[in-house]
């Protein structure tokens, strides 16, 4: 008894210690930097991206609100900076950026305010004609705004007085990645506190959290203020990076982006936004060099394989893989063992049809733009359809078969539960 | 001495459904009450209305002397009265230690804190180990509830109310879905429980209802029908009636008379 008490104690006590392999994605930041140093204009771009990613992970993985009007925030943010530089004259980057977020951060508190008393579709909605009104309304003033041609040819000062911009980026990248790196560890110090707790209270379950005393409007209105703020230093750093803005930060498809990258790496897992960014930014940049005008196939392709094999992102399939080859030297070590159920007979059949749509889209896709080495491998067009129809189910079934061998050799300890 | 609960008049419709109609209901410190009724009988729907879940039409509640019919669930939870939930309200993908520490954090304020970890309070952490080892199950303290067997769970349940240092404590049922062989171990808390909290319980089991109550308060259509000490509940005839219905209180009847 005694001593599983000091080791429950001892757990909740060290949860927040500094993990080795959290300096991972720091190391892999600095390492891409002399690693391709030529890149480091979308370099920045990324990290802008993960910061981002971060601010939504906030709401979305901890308190569990679903939004897709996040974008509007990185628009107050980026628009603050843009306009406190040409109208004010107020160029000082750093200090600009922190004007975005606190504006962010108020406009977040207002409208969380109004909208946070609702859930589920009703505040998605809500969300996403917040965004829209924004961008209207910054469309009706494109003569202060620039309207969707922007406001080009933006001048910042350089960072810290003594940091110039330069033409490869490499200022920019050391700039966003001291601002993330910050920035992160108070989003960090958040998550462990019991601030962060009270918000994943809200996320399993909120009729408790009204039971116990929690007041839950209140904790949403303020982790919306602090995640808007955020969202808004990415928006601030976007401007400044890319000495420009129009009102396309506002647009429903950067909302809809942060949240795939974001589902992509794993919601509520602190490190999510690293690698779904990182991950969703490179795909698009090499798809987009592949087919400028069929890239989008690609990302949709990986959103449909995460949802269909990774539900908890990049990282819970690391985690799963990590399971495998763990022995015995945590609490969750009872013997496991692979169990077949009748389920997944179910469940390969749903992964089998999903294969064989995805296949007959993909087969279609290659007849429309007649791509050379299936026309001449098989000549006839529906031979083709059945080919990839059947070969996307065999695939998607084959590959679900392996998750499901990996993944159900869970612990006796769970099963009887 | 003023009650620690009272609800006076109280009245609750949907439409044109009266589900809750004129309920008076006091408990002093230190109450052991069971509510008691058919199905449908309003049960639930009062605790909602007295927790702060759903506003009543008319009439009023009061905790310790203070008016709270208009006040938030929440501001009721801080003023020390705590509930369970018929069904399973638990942080599910949390280690029963957190939803405890969730419950004192709330209760404390600690909650507020946005910068301190979560574990640097250590007096939070001894205290919920301690509810827990009054409940044995400190064993379970790291596993998740969602690993835990349906009846574990219920004792969290508990836990969770208890660990607000309630001075109302409301039970919904809170045996209900727990196979028999384990039904004694949340029986057994709430015997226990300390004797100056004022308990209400919703209970169908009739050995529990007799076992633990020294007041029942019987809830029919909304109304209540009937109050008294158990024994008076046992001998009521009409209650026996509304509780089986007619014609399991003739066959009642017929079995009393053919043993």
């Amino acid at each position: 008894m005694a001593e599983a008490r000091a080791r429950a104690a001892d757990y909740l006590v060290r949860r927040h210690y500094f993990r080795l392999s959290e300096a991972l994605p720091w190391l892999l930041m600095i390492a891409a930097f002399f690693l391709f140093p030529n890149r480091m204009t979308f370099g920045s771009q990324v990290l802008i991206m993960v910061l981002f990613a971060l601010s939504l992970d906030l709401i979305l993985g901890y308190a569990g609100i679903v939004t897709l009007g996040h974008a509007a925030f990185f628009g107050v943010g980026a628009y603050t900076v843009a306009l406190a530089s040409m109208l004010l004259d107020w160029s000082e980057p750093i200090s600009g950026i922190i004007a975005g977020g606190l504006l962010a951060g108020l406009v977040g508190a207002a409208v969380g305010w109004f909208i946070l008393r609702y859930r589920g579709l009703t505040l998605l909605m809500l969300t996403i004609a917040f965004a829209a009104m924004l961008q209207e309304s910054g469309n009706l003033r494109s003569d202060i705004t620039g309207g969707y041609d922007g406001l080009p040819g933006l001048m910042f000062d350089p960072v810290l007085g003594t940091f110039q911009y330069d033409l490869y980026g490499h200022t920019n990248y050391w700039y966003v990645f001291g601002v993330l790196a910050v920035i992160f560890y108070f989003v960090r110090r958040i998550i462990y506190s019991p601030f962060g707790q009270a918000l994943t209270g809200i996320r399993e379950n909120v009729r408790r959290m009204h039971a116990i005393g929690s007041p839950v409007h209140r904790r949403l209105v303020a982790v919306y203020a602090i995640s808007a703020a955020i969202a808004g230093v990415a928006g601030g750093l976007f401007t400044q990076t890319n000495a420009y803005v129009t009102l396309t930060v506002f647009d429903f498809d950067n909302s809809a982006k942060v949240l795939v990258m974001l589902i992509l790496g794993g919601t509520g897992r602190l490190y999510g936004p690293f690698l779904g960014a990182a991950v969703y930014m490179v795909l698009e940049d090499y798809f987009s060099k592949l087919s400028p005008t069929f890239w989008q196939l690609g990302i949709g392709l990986l959103l449909v394989l995460t949802v269909l094999f990774a539900r908890r992102g990049l990282l819970g399939l690391a985690e799963d893989a990590r399971g495998l080859f763990k022995r015995g030297d945590s609490a969750p070590s009872a013997p496991r063992r692979m169990v077949w159920k009748p389920e997944h007979w179910n469940s390969l059949g749903m992964s089998a049809l999903d294969g064989a749509v995805i296949g007959f889209i993909a087969g279609f896709a290659i007849n429309m733009k007649q791509v050379e080495f299936m026309t001449t491998f098989v000549t006839s067009a529906p031979a083709r359809a059945l080919i990839f129809t059947l070969g996307g189910a065999a695939v998607a079934a084959g590959i679900n078969a392996v998750y499901l061998l990996v993944t159900s050799r869970t612990s006796v300890e769970e099963q009887t539960s | 001495m003023t009650a620690a609960l009272e609800v006076t008049s109280l009245n609750r419709s949907f439409g044109a459904l009266h589900v809750t109609r004129d309920v008076n209901l006091s408990l002093a410190r230190g109450a052991r009450r069971a509510l008691i009724g058919p199905n449908g009988a309003g049960k639930t729907t009062l605790i909602n209305l007295i927790t702060g879940v759903i506003r009543p039409s008319a009439g009023t509640v009061s905790l310790n002397g203070e008016d709270i019919t208009n006040a938030s669930q929440a501001y009721r939870a801080r003023r020390g009265l705590a509930r369970t939930f018929q069904i399973n309200q638990l942080f599910r993908g949390l280690s029963v230690l957190e939803n405890i520490c969730m419950a004192i954090g709330e209760r404390d304020g600690h909650n507020n804190n946005l910068w301190r970890s979560a574990g640097a309070k250590r007096e939070v952490i001894d205290e919920a180990l301690d509810h827990l080892e009054s409940l044995q199950i400190v064993d379970d303290a790291l596993k998740l509830v969602r690993n835990l067997p349906y009846g574990r769970q219920r004792l969290v349940e508990i836990a969770i109310a208890l660990a607000q240092k309630p001075r109302v404590l409301l039970l919904d049922e809170p045996a209900a879905g727990v196979p028999s062989s384990e039904s004694h171990l949340i029986l057994d808390v709430v015997d226990k429980l300390d004797p100056d909290i004022a308990v209400l319980i919703i209970e169908h089991d009739m050995d529990v209802v007799f076992r633990f109550a020294k007041e029942i308060t019987v809830l029919v259509q909304g109304a209540v029908f009937t109050q008294g000490t158990p024994d008076e509940i046992m001998r009521n005839k009409d209650v026996r009636a509304v509780y089986l219905g007619q014609e399991g209180h003739d066959a009642a009847q017929r079995g009393g008379q053919h043993g």
